[in-house]
């Protein structure tokens, strides 16, 4: 605890440090923000399952007289609430050779922002000497912006969503030429907003090319298209990782699952839904996919009332598939809650690092393919004795310890807590758990039953040899 | 099942063996003792009475063991989870016991079922159970265990059946030797009429219950043995936790007195009779009122008098025995005697005919008029007579639940009789009374199993004992002079005694394995019957495939799970009262009717609403704010336990209240029928529209026309079946379960 707390002290300067100095960089930029300009902005937005991509290539270039390091990205209140990860890198090299460096994103604020637009800056490797130009590649992801409209439907109809977005690149620039692609997965399109010149192809939109955009330029469009994809969302997902150093790790999952599509409304027709199984209940889904880490074993799917007997588990050794099936097809507006568990060997994921300090490297995102978490927490729960947990985690997330105690457990084993919002598939990085364990404490649970038993048969000798009865 | 057949020379031979109930060395049967034991004898030359106890306490460790895992069939086929119906609510009352601690328990009204009646829970159940299992719960919490409740209370019942057969041991011993009592533990382990209520996952009363009688039985038989107080107050609080478990305890509280009565009759009082009842009956008594549940009966209801009866009784013949050591002219004493008698009696007359009829001691309930008279339910109480536990017993299912204990049994009465005791008759009157109501009602085959057990043990064990001692007596001389050259000229003595009858070793040995093969049999039988018929959970269905795979049927629980997730948090649920413990334990939802039949009228009127037309049901079910109906179709898969073939019982329970339905208006002459030539009220009802709704649109099975009925094998009469009122909902997988929502009164305009 005390090392945690001199850690936190050090972070905390440096974070006022830091953010003095970004403060200090940012009245540099925004001198500077107007003699940036992009060139070129080509945006291609995937509409194709629930969880929106945004793919933003912006040429930059640099008319001013002072060099610029970092970029803003602009966006409206709506998105930032939904907004799931924002990622930037920058292009090296030429055609073949082109290599991606990722670059640091971070939220700021802009005195004077038109409409409450948000704004995270984006630090370049390289400052951006005067009439020199940069590629970006930015991609975004937002969650729940595809609107059901309309929002009930019954067994037979499918799902009909909004998308609302801007035919313009926001941005705090000056935009020379800007083009954007929607991509939707059907060629049923109910209606779209017209920024003239729009072409629709069979399953895209294409709004632009637009030449000349004043900053902060903003048209807002609505596309009402088909999507019938699964809306799958856990609303809250806890894992639980038990370290054992017996040789295994034990991981339960609970899921809330949640159709988040257009709500169900009316009768559930088992007999249309098994006949016309295309037709009936297009939204709705039956199963989900979850890629485990390889090598897993003992896998169990169940819920509050017992085992879910419909389940598939295919295992080699590079990966393995769960296909899970919930008890009953999920509609518009259906919950299904359950927990899945297995376990893992230990050599896999718990290494040593120096001087008698392990470190667990784990995945932190959702195992199940295309859904969205809106609140994972993630429960590292450490051996019994261990010391100095401290969690490295790629993004930001909120931390905090527990104590929980568990089998034989005398003083309680410590809890890492991860909690994040907000969580997509592209999260699934590894994060770390650093403690520090003495081997010692695995003997403890053993010689705390071995001393049992022995005292166990002391009683019973003693009992047979003893003569209890009070008169002889 | 016992034996292990144990080499023979690995045990000591030297001096007689005192019990002479598992004679070690020639006889096979009986042992059970593994090799290790059988080579620590020659190593550590233990004493015979070490030995024995040695060989007596693996003997009993090994049956302890083989008690607990042949109940786990279940958990191994299908997986920890509570069975059936009525464990539902045990489970769902323990789950509320822990989470919520004792005195909310206590009190807790439960409003989710028997709306808008409710139910005071902590007033209506027997808590034993419940306490129990949150008992060993706790305790392992507090060991650092990190259980579940779910698998404490799934494991309850086969740890209590392991119990079970230390009591049998200790009863045994008590009653006959303890050689008697291992094999009563042994049989009682895997005896299927025990095991039907006890497997994993059968977290019943009965799971404790039959713990509890055996053991108060055993108290109070050690008590009258002993005449020690102690004993005795150990049969009041193992009477008080009968009480506390299970409505079965009225069996105790009316044989302890009959017994009491025919030693009484028999000339049997003594003093030891008197400190036991005397301290067992009235400590009981103060203790059993403890229950809410059961209150005051003790001294208030007419089921309870003969106990009371019994008890003024032996205060009488106490006082008749001072009377008489203080009178030394008999003729006087004569005299004094039939006064007192006739007073005594008439007074207890007088009393018992004032309370009767002032009502201050309540009349028979019609339960247990059903017990002493197996035609009065079917004619008075339909909603009993409509369980199918509660039906007579077939001959087949005494042979399915005891097998060859139905034969020893009575040899076993044989032998009980050749040697009375005060313990022999008690168990001889356990088992002809619970005999008796074994053949009335097929759930108390239950109670008799105990009795069975021990009689047929005592009948297994004289004759073993009996024929063992034939062989022994011959066999000695081989042995003795192969071991020992010092006992020859004693061996040879023998010997020419035996010569005398030359068939009856062969005779002694044939008999022998003529029992061994019949109690291997009863092994293999008890095995199979507990595999195949006493290990489904009954909640979740499995059926063989048409390649030999085998095929799960899970649809209660979708259906309940569905539910529990996707219906408003206050929905009320109309079902037939089977399912009502499982809906709100599974379904979380609140239920019209369940399990619990305490109000006969509730569950009339479901009863009308399931066999009323339409529009007539519906005026029911909202005056009951019912949103849901949950109907089980089996028609699909062929499941024939479904609510079409448990129709006729809702048609006469209903019709027992409510004239208005009458049942010959759903039979076409007499018979029941769900095709084209049933009756029209039958065709339109609601329970037959709730269950074939659509159904005729549905090819069942290659080559029968489409709305194939499977489980009742005919196409259904009624295909076009349009709902007004209602709109299904759900349907599970197989449609076993199938929900309907009461759509909202329409709009006026």
């Amino acid at each position: 605890m005390e090392a945690q707390m001199r850690l936190g002290r050090v972070a905390l300067a440096l974070a006022l440090a830091f953010s003095i100095f970004s403060n200090l960089s940012l009245l540099v930029t925004s001198s500077s923000s107007q003699d940036l300009q992009i060139v070129n902005a080509e945006r291609r937005i995937d509409l194709t399952s629930h969880i929106v991509k945004v793919f933003l290539t912006l040429k930059i270039e640099n008319t001013g007289t002072s060099p610029a390091s970092e970029v803003l990205l602009a966006f409206p209140p709506t998105q930032v609430d939904h907004l799931a990860v924002l990622k930037a890198a920058v292009t090296a090299g030429k055609r073949k050779k082109k290599t991606y460096l990722p670059l640091d994103v971070n939220p700021t604020e802009v005195p004077d922002a038109p409409n409450e637009t948000k704004y995270f800056s984006v630090s370049l490797l390289n400052p951006l000497n005067k009439g020199e130009t940069a590629t970006l590649e930015v991609l975004y992801i937002l969650t729940h912006s595809l609107e059901p409209f309309p929002a009930e439907i019954s067994q037979s109809e499918s799902q009909l969503v909004y998308y609302r977005d801007s035919a313009e690149v926001l941005s705090p620039y000056y935009i020379k030429q800007q083009t954007t692609f929607i991509r939707i997965p059907s060629s049923k399109i109910e209606s779209f907003t017209k920024v003239e010149p729009t072409n629709r192809a069979s399953t895209e939109l294409k709004y632009g090319p637009y030449n000349d955009r004043a900053p902060y330029s903003f048209s807002p469009i609505l596309v009402h298209f088909e999507n019938n994809n699964p809306f799958a969302v856990v609303e809250e997902l806890v894992r639980e990782v038990e370290i054992s150093h017996w040789g295994s790790i034990q991981v339960r999952e609970h899921y809330s699952l949640v159709h988040a599509g257009a709500r169900h409304k009316g009768v559930f027709s088992r007999v249309e839904y098994q006949s016309r199984p295309s037709v009936s209940g297009a939204p709705s889904f039956r199963n989900l996919l979850a890629r485990l880490p390889p090598r897993v074993h003992s896998v169990y799917y169940r819920d509050d009332i017992g085992n879910i007997s419909s389940s598939h588990l295919r295992t080699d050794y590079q990966k393995s598939e769960l296909e899970i099936e919930p008890r009953y097809p999920l509609f518009g507006g259906w919950k299904a809650t359950f927990v899945i568990g297995y376990g893992l060997p230990l050599q896999d994921f718990l290494f040593e690092s120096s001087e008698g300090t392990r470190y667990l490297n784990f995945s932190f995102g959702c195992f199940l393919v295309d859904t969205v978490v809106d609140k994972l927490i993630v429960k590292v729960v450490l051996p019994e004795g261990s010391k100095d947990p401290s969690p490295v985690v790629p993004f930001a997330v909120e931390q905090r310890l527990e104590t929980k105690y568990s089998y034989l457990d005398v003083v309680g084993r410590t809890v890492v807590v991860l909690e994040k919002k907000n969580v997509v598939p592209e999260h699934n990085n590894h994060f770390q758990v650093y403690y520090k364990f003495n081997q010692i404490f695995m003997l403890a649970e053993p010689l705390m039953l071995t001393i049992a038993f022995f005292l166990f048969f002391v009683a019973s000798v003693a009992y047979i040899h003893i003569d209890l009865s009070i008169s002889k | 099942m016992v034996g292990k057949p144990e080499s023979s020379n690995g045990t000591a031979k030297s001096g007689s063996n005192q019990t002479g109930s598992s004679p070690p060395s020639a006889l096979p049967l009986n042992l059970k003792s593994d090799l290790f034991s059988s080579l620590s004898f020659k190593t550590l030359k233990l004493k015979t009475k070490q030995q024995e106890l040695l060989l007596r306490v693996s003997i009993l460790c090994l049956i302890y063991i083989l008690a607990f895992i042949t109940r786990l069939f279940s958990v191994l086929r299908y997986e920890s989870m509570i069975h059936e119906f009525d464990p539902y609510f045990n489970y769902r009352t323990t789950l509320f016991l822990t989470q919520k601690g004792f005195y909310e328990f206590w009190n807790w009204f439960d409003s989710e079922s028997w709306y808008p009646l409710g139910r005071i829970i902590g007033g209506t159940l027997y808590p034993g159970l419940m306490v129990t299992a949150a008992i060993i719960y706790w305790v392992l919490r507090f060991l650092r265990f990190a259980v579940h409740i779910r698998e404490v209370c799934v494991l309850t019942a086969p740890f209590f059946a392991s119990n079970t057969t230390l009591v049998a041991y200790f009863f045994g011993k008590e009653i006959w030797d303890s050689g008697a009592g291992l094999v009563a533990a042994a049989l009682i382990a895997i005896c299927p009429g025990y095991i039907s209520r006890s497997v994993a996952g059968s977290y019943d009363n009965e799971g404790v219950a039959i713990f509890a009688l055996l053991f108060t039985f055993y108290l109070f038989v050690k008590a009258v043995n002993t005449g020690s107080l102690a004993w005795a107050l150990a049969s009041a609080f193992g009477y008080f936790y009968m009480v506390s478990a299970w409505g079965g305890y009225v069996f105790i509280i009316n044989l302890i007195p009959l017994y009491v009565l025919v030693l009484l009759i028999t000339g049997r009082y003594s003093m030891r009779l008197y400190v036991a009842y005397n301290c067992m009956y009235v400590l009981g008594m103060l203790l059993a009122m403890q229950i809410r549940f059961v209150g005051f009966q003790h001294v208030q209801s007419g089921e309870h008098m003969a106990a009371m009866g019994v008890f003024f009784l032996i205060q009488v013949f106490y006082f008749l025995d001072w009377v008489r050591y203080l009178l030394s002219d008999t003729k006087l004493f004569q005299a004094f005697l039939r006064i007192t008698v006739t007073t005594a009696v008439g007074v207890g007359a007088i009393a018992l005919g004032v309370g009767t009829a002032s009502g201050y001691i309540s009349p028979w309930t019609g339960r247990f008029y059903s017990l002493l008279d197996p035609t009065y339910a079917k004619d008075h109480i339909p909603i009993i007579a409509s369980v199918s536990e509660h039906q007579p017993t077939a001959w087949s299912s005494f042979m399915f639940d005891f097998h060859i204990l139905l034969f020893l049994f009575p040899a076993g009465l044989y032998f009980c009789f050749k040697r009375l005791s005060d313990a022999t008759i008690f168990i001889v009157m356990y088992g002809l009374t619970s005999m008796y109501f074994a053949g009335v009602m097929v759930r108390l085959i239950l109670v008799a199993t105990p009795a069975v057990c021990l009689i047929s043990a005592i009948a297994v064990s004289a004759t073993i004992k009996n024929l063992t001692q034939l062989v022994r007596t011959k066999s000695k001389v081989p042995q003795s002079g192969s071991s020992k050259g010092s006992g020859s000229s004693k061996g040879s003595s023998k010997a020419t005694v035996d010569q005398s009858q030359p068939f009856q070793r062969n005779g002694a040995i044939a008999l022998l394995l003529g029992a061994f093969y019949l109690l291997s049999k009863y092994a293999t039988h008890c095995t199979w019957v507990t595999s195949e018929a006493y290990s489904s959970p009954s909640i979740v269905l499995a059926a063989r495939g048409a390649h030999g795979n085998r095929v799960i049927f899970d649809d209660y629980r979708e259906a309940y799970f569905w539910l529990r997730q996707n219906t408003p948090p206050d929905a009320k649920v109309m079902s037939w009262w089977d399912y009502g413990y499982q809906i709100t334990a599974m379904g979380n939802r609140t239920v019209i009717v369940d399990n619990n039949t305490w109000n006969n009228t509730h569950i009339a009127t479901v009863g009308r609403a399931m066999s009323s037309y339409e529009h007539e049901a519906i005026e029911i079910m909202r005056s009951l704010d019912v949103d849901y109906v949950l109907v089980v179709f089996g028609g699909v898969t062929g499941y024939s336990s479904d609510d079409i073939n448990k129709f006729l019982w809702m048609v006469r329970i209903g019709g027992g209240v409510f004239p208005v339905i009458k049942e010959p208006d759903y039979l076409v002459n007499g018979e029941y029928r769900v095709d084209k030539g049933a009756a029209p009220k039958m065709l339109n009802c609601l329970m037959y529209k709730l269950c074939y709704y659509r159904f005729g649109e549905l090819t069942t099975e290659y080559g029968k026309p489409p709305g194939y009925d499977r489980a009742r094998g005919v196409e259904i009469g009624n295909k076009d079946i349009k709902l007004e009122y209602l709109e299904e909902a759900f349907t599970t997988s197989n449609w076993i379960v199938r929900i309907y929502k009461v759509k909202p009164p329409n709009n006026r305009w």
